[in-house]
C-alpha cells in the first residue's frame, strides 16, 4: 500500500522525473550546494541523503546502488571515497535548505540546497596543515 | 435541477466582493543589516541566513 507515502510529482512523468532529479544529484556531488526551486530542493534531499547513506555503507552492492542513480563512476568514487566519510559521525541530515525568494522570471519560490559543512577535496587537503577560515563568499 | 429565479444585481455581486482582500506578508527586520526581508528566507540584500552568508549579495 502507499499510503501516506507522498513523493513530489513535479508535473513530470516517472521516467521524466527519475531523469530530473539523478540530473540534480549529480549536480549536488560535484558541486556541494546548487539552487534550484523549493519543490525540486525538498525531493532532492531524499535522493542525496540516501545516496550519502550508501556511501557510508560502502559495500560493493550500495556502491551498485548508487550508481544506478549517478551512472558516473567518478561520481561514485568522489561520494563514497570523499562526500561519505565527512559525514561518519551523523545520522542523517546530510543536506540544508535555504530559502532564497522567488525567481524573477516566473516568480518560481527558489531555494539553496547544500551538503551541511561540505569540504571539497582541495579544500580538506588545504584545510590539514592550517585552520581554514570562514569565507563562504570565495565559493560562489 | 435548481436555478437561479433572478440575474444577481450589480450591488449583491460586489456586496459579495467586499470580502477580497490582500493581506499584507510578514515582513521581518533583517539582523545583519536591518533592511526588511522575508521571514524564513535569506536576505535579498545582504545574503546571511542565520548569522552566515548564505549566497554572496545581489547590490
Ligand atoms: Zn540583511
Amino acid at each position: 500500500m502507499r499510503h501516506r507515502k507522498k513523493v513530489a510529482k513535479l508535473g513530470r512523468t516517472a521516467s521524466h522525473r527519475k531523469a530530473l532529479l539523478a540530473n540534480l544529484a549529480k549536480s549536488m556531488i560535484i558541486h556541494g550546494k546548487i539552487k534550484t526551486t523549493d519543490a525540486k530542493a525538498k525531493e532532492l534531499r531524499r535522493v542525496v541523503e540516501r545516496l550519502i547513506t550508501f556511501g557510508k555503507k560502502g559495500t560493493v552492492h550500495t556502491n551498485r546502488q548508487a550508481f544506478r542513480v549517478l551512472q558516473d563512476r567518478k561520481l561514485v568514487n568522489t561520494l563514497f571515497e570523499h562526500i561519505a566519510p565527512q559525514y561518519a559521525d551523523r545520522n542523517g541530515g546530510y543536506t540544508r535548505i535555504v530559502k532564497l525568494g522567488f525567481r524573477d522570471n516566473d516568480c518560481a519560490p527558489v531555494s539553496l540546497i547544500e551538503l551541511v559543512d561540505y569540504k571539497f577535496p582541495e579544500e580538506a587537503k588545504k584545510a590539514k596543515p592550517k585552520k581554514k577560515t570562514e569565507e563562504p563568499e570565495q565559493n560562489n | 435541477m435548481a436555478l437561479p429565479k433572478r440575474k444577481k444585481s450589480k450591488s449583491r455581486r460586489d456586496k459579495g466582493r467586499t470580502h477580497w482582500k490582500l493581506t499584507a506578508p510578514t515582513v521581518v527586520k533583517c539582523p545583519q543589516c536591518d533592511e526588511p526581508k522575508l521571514p524564513h528566507r535569506a536576505c535579498p540584500s545582504c545574503g546571511f541566513y542565520k548569522g552566515r552568508a548564505v549566497i554572496s549579495a545581489k547590490a
